[in-house]
């Protein structure tokens, strides 16, 4: 029997490790599928991470280093090239890897690690002939970075997340064609700043309020089409077609939290996010069992993923040493004006110390704005935001007092001044 | 080279196997000559998937019988070659007074093609059979319908083929039939020489010739077979290729639909379904309309058109669970029936045209009607000594039980790691298609013969991966790894960018 | 005056570099940021990173023995030496084992920065 077996070796699956132990937790076992720790970091290899949690910026693999490192002085079982398949409800993990077969291991605590996956063509239905060429940007950075191979030479990346940004970079430095980058809404879903040293630097263009509406090519792509949209509707507008003859589609079009195991083992799942519905001690509907990192809601910050993994391996420590805790009231946390979700969807106020972080999105672009929490027609905070966009996910501190203060629910709401 | 044949079959689609398989019983030497890189690759590879119960066909015609008689050898072929094989049932939804005559008239043409257990549903018993269905609805025809996966039921019919002496020669595309002194036909092919782009059959420096003489030849070329059928023969039909639409959505999608739902025909064929499909998702399809035999794409009018009628049957179906949209060519043909069937003027030519719906259906009847076709004109089919090999393949790993994935794993541990996360597809069970009869060359031919790369991610994850398998397992570099046919390349080397 | 986003964090702040004013930065939320403005202006830098070949020399082939291993320049250097530095990186490679920080390429393309290793590769 494990106290706790985490699932997922990526960022947070190693951050949640390295916290169970030092919260003094005995048998600990990760398991990855991949072949070595760091998940999608390892691909990731350019700089940027860090700066919030190590005040330093490090490359992916670096990120990922400092905590495999930390883990290598601890006792924790690491079962790489390992296959979760299933999870029950009485938290027994059935398990298979090339080294030791097919197994069943049973933990009192379990931690959902598994991070997330990309949207892929189909979930955007564009019409088309269906050649090679077409790659999600992650496939392509895995191609590039990992094996060192490169996926075509003149290439068009629909969506503007920061994959998508970072591998237009990417490309150009290999020597690849990048002729456009097109996005769907009229801001761009990834951060300002690879924006400016991903697209800017290098003058590739950042089509907003544009998609692709046709890839043609009978065997691989020969060239796309692209179409302005109308903001409103989101649809093509007839007679603003742009043609970009080309080897390749990346697709950089979302990312989807990757819960079949979760949805099997029972777990509520928030249609919202696509991750399990949480407490504000990370724990999922499945006593015992805890979620963080990008399967629980999709970050864009691995510092963040870090901190919500510590997060859930407290808890999860607790809950291995002290059993199930007493909930006492429950808050349902809602959202109004603009604001999408939130993680915890519940807060359990009883048993808080200090601040309690609640991290949710926006559905548009926001100048300057306030936060504001309430619970029935009653005020409880308020935080000043200069500007807040849907693709960076935004953080509030909230007091143990004024969560105590509340009734039945809180609502998180977005205000522009 | 000159490579002497009883029988040569022209494409290995689901017709061409079929023939294949049923020809392989016996003492003949047979090839199947099939211009891409892999069997399945036309017709075969996109459609609904429906093994039709064989109430659509009008009494008497050759697609009544064969359809009826073909789905008979298809469920045989279920337990013998393993195939997956679900005999799901199909409902075929009445929503007004007029489609209630419709379903009847299907109905009495069922009764009339000799098939069984159709019978006509109120609306209560349609709905408790399958909750999903629109409001609207007032009756349906059941029909004792199945599904498979098409290509799956080419691959193992083409595989036993393979097993038991056929030989098969992929890349080969037929550009030449003329008639030799003895009375022979022979048969010109060019094979592509460089599987990384697409052959120009005309271009001899990108292909080789190859030739074979055979008694006789079967043009089960099918979006093409007008075009073989006129290297041999006067011209007789044209074939005038229809293109569907469809959404395979993710399993998450699959609880809408028990049955293969269809409403009532009309001028334009079978109309939308909505169907499970033997692997969990739910297929939403097809439209019609006119296009060209290579033309494969997706329109948003067809997707539009396909997403709205379907609502009639099943309105709660989420399209935002779509993983895939493809389109597939039915080969139809100026006529009516299915041609199989002597060419005029060309003794020994036999044509097996214009096989549209309910051709995969039919397929495996077509092998035995082809093979009696033959016998009538003097092939002596004497069976082989000795027992038929079937070529089943190996189980998924992720349905055996602890102990025999245990015991696969000690003996390979290559069947311990999984490569496809969303299907749970073993490398193992990626190398076992290596020593098949006919062993993958592309992406997509793994994905056929094991189902990785099929899920809801779409081959995101583990496509890299798969490369990797290929290229070991071929001996070359990733950069000559396909996706799917020829041309279809998926990286290149920094050196040559 | 030059208006630029901040691309030292993921914070993005809108800055304001007046160049009348011995280039000025306003807008920022750190010093890292008023860095950051003025050599934009002035002096525009970035770090670069990419991947160099692993030499496989001897070794029995295997699907998992990285090919590629990940690097980055140990200070941001000039932008217009960035395609210069690709090609030198383009040209180079390790042999395993490497370690985070081993110096692959010394001041490259004669700046102050190092091409150095940012994985450890057994």
């Amino acid at each position: 029997m494990y106290d706790l077996i985490i699932i997922g070796g990526g960022p947070a699956g190693l951050a949640a490790a390295v916290k169970a132990k030092e919260c003094g937790l005995k048998k600990v076992m990760i398991c990855e599928r991949s072949t070595e720790l760091g998940g999608i970091l390892n691909q990731c290899i350019h700089n940027g991470f860090g700066l919030t949690y190590f005040k330093e910026e490090l490359t992916g693999p670096e990120y990922a280093s400092r905590f495999i490192d930390m883990l290598k002085e601890t006792d924790v079982e690491v079962r790489t090239d390992t296959m979760v398949l299933d999870i029950s409800p009485e938290k027994e993990v059935h398990m298979v890897s090339p080294a030791m077969g097919y197994r069943v291991e049973k933990a009192k605590a379990v931690i959902l690690a598994m991070g997330c996956r990309e949207r892929s063509r189909g979930a955007l239905s564009i019409p088309g002939t269906r050649p090679a060429g077409v790659y999600t940007a992650g496939a392509a950075q895995k191609y590039v970075n990992i094996d060192g191979y490169l996926p075509g030479r003149r290439v068009v990346i629909l969506g503007s997340g920061d994959i998508g940004l970072i591998m237009a970079r990417r490309l150009t430095l290999e020597g690849c064609k990048v002729l456009a980058c097109v996005e769907l809404n009229e801001y761009s879903s990834g951060l300002n700043r690879n924006i400016v040293q991903c697209l800017n630097d290098y003058d590739i263009p950042l089509l907003l309020s544009h998609t692709v509406t046709n890839i043609s090519g009978d065997r691989r792509v020969e060239r796309v089409t692209v179409s302005e949209v109308d903001n409103k509707t989101k649809q093509p507008i007839p007679g603003t077609e742009q043609y970009f003859d080309c080897d390749t589609l990346l697709l950089s079009v979302g990312l989807i939290p990757e819960n079949e195991l979760s949805r099997d083992a029972g777990i509520n799942l928030d249609p919202r996010t696509k991750g399990p519905y949480v407490y504000d001690n990370m724990e999922t509907s499945l006593p015992g069992v805890f979620a963080c990192g990008n399967v629980l809601h999709v970050h864009d910050l691995v510092d963040f993923v870090t901190q919500e993994a510590q997060r859930a391996a407290a808890a999860a420590a607790e809950y291995v040493k002290k059993g199930q805790p007493e909930r006492g009231e429950v808050l349902d946390v809602k959202t109004a004006g603009g604001v999408t979700y939130t993680v915890p969807q519940q807060i359990c106020p009883a048993d808080l110390e200090g601040d309690t972080k609640v991290s949710f999105r926006v559905n548009r672009v926001f100048g300057k704005s306030r936060i504001v929490v309430s619970s029935g027609d009653r005020e409880l905070f308020t935080q000043k935001k200069p500007f807040m966009m849907p693709g960076e996910m935004q953080n509030v501190m909230l007091p143990a007092d004024i969560l105590k203060a509340a009734e039945d629910s809180i609502t998180v709401e977005a205000r522009e001044d | 080279m000159n490579k002497n044949y009883d029988v040569v079959i022209i494409g290995c689609g689901t017709s061409g196997a079929a023939i294949a398989y049923t020809l392989s019983k016996y003492d003949l030497r047979v090839a199947v000559l099939e211009k891409e890189n892999d069997v399945a690759m036309g017709t075969t590879r996109a459609n609904s998937g429906i093994l039709h119960a064989g109430y659509d066909p009008e009494p008497g015609t050759l697609m009544a019988k064969l359809n009826v008689r073909g789905v008979e050898i298809a469920r045989e072929l279920a337990d013998k070659l393993g195939y997956m094989y679900k005999p799901v049932g199909s409902l075929v939804l009445a929503f007004s007074g007029h489609d209630v005559k419709t379903i009847k008239t299907l109905k009495a043409r069922g009764d009339a093609n000799g098939v069984k257990g159709c019978r006509i549903l109120t609306k209560e018993e349609v709905q408790q059979m399958e909750p999903m269905v629109s409001e609207n609805v007032v009756a349906a025809l059941y029909a004792p319908s199945a599904i498979c996966s098409p290509w799956e039921l080419c691959l193992c019919m083409a595989e036993t083929a393979v097993l038991n002496g056929t030989d098969l020669l992929l890349e080969t595309e037929v550009v030449d039939i003329s008639r030799e002194k003895d009375g022979d036909w022979k048969v010109v092919a060019a094979r592509n020489l460089d599987p990384l782009t697409q052959a120009d059959a005309k271009d001899r420096k990108s292909t080789e010739l190859l030739e074979f003489s055979a008694r006789f030849v079967i043009n089960a070329a099918g979006l093409y077979a007008d075009k073989v059928h006129d290297m041999a023969a006067p011209h007789s039909f044209d074939i005038i290729p229809s293109r569907g639409e469809y959404y395979l959505l993710d399993k998450a999608e699959g609880f809408r639909a028990r049955h293969t739902i269809f409403q009532c025909p009309d001028e334009n064929g079978k109309g939308v379904l909505v169907s499970p499909t033997v692997h969990g998702n739910l297929i939403v399809g097809p439209n019609s309309e006119k296009s060209r035999p290579d033309d494969y794409s997706t329109t948003s009018e067809g997707q539009a058109y396909v997403k709205k009628a379907s609502a009639k049957s099943v309105p709660s179906v989420d399209f935002r669970n779509n993983i895939r949209n493809f389109a597939g060519i039915r080969a139809k043909s100026d006529r009516a029936d299915f041609i199989i069937e002597e060419a005029k003027g060309a003794e020994n030519f036999i044509d097996v045209a214009g096989i549209c719906s309910p051709g995969l259906s039919s397929a495996p009847a077509i092998g035995e009607y082809v093979a009696e076709l033959l016998a009538g004109k003097g092939l002596a089919l004497k069976q082989k000594p000795g027992e038929m090999k079937y070529y089943r393949k190996p189980a998924h790993f992720k349905d055996l039980s602890a102990d025999e994935k245990n015991a696969l794993i000690a003996k390979d541990p290559s069947y311990g790691r999984v490569v496809c996360r969303c299907e749970s597809i073993t490398e193992g069970e990626m190398r076992d298609t290596f020593g098949s009869p006919i062993p993958p060359r592309s992406v997509d031919a793994i994905k056929r013969r094991t189902m990785a790369g099929q899920g809801r991610c779409q081959g995101g994850f583990c496509g890299p991966q798969v490369v990797k398998i290929l290229a070991e397992n071929l001996g070359l570099t990733e950069d000559r790894i396909l996706q799917n046919a020829a041309g279809s390349w998926m990286v290149i080397r920094k050196e040559d960018r | 005056m030059k208006e630029l986003i901040c691309i030292v964090c993921p914070r993005g702040c809108r800055l304001t570099v007046n160049e009348n004013n011995d280039y000025a930065v306003t807008g920022n939320s750190c010093k890292r940021g008023e860095v950051y403005g003025k050599a934009e202006v002035t002096a525009p830098v970035r770090v670069v990173t990419s991947t160099v070949r692993v030499l496989q020399d001897g070794r029995v082939p295997s699907r998992d023995r990285a090919v590629r291993c990940p690097v980055k320049t140990s200070d941001a250097i000039p932008k217009g030496l960035i395609f210069d530095a690709v090609k030198a990186i383009e040209a180079a490679s390790v042999k395993p084992p490497v370690r985070i920080g081993d110096v692959i390429i010394p001041h490259i393309c004669g700046t102050q920065a190092d091409l150095v290793a940012t994985k450890n590769i057994i």
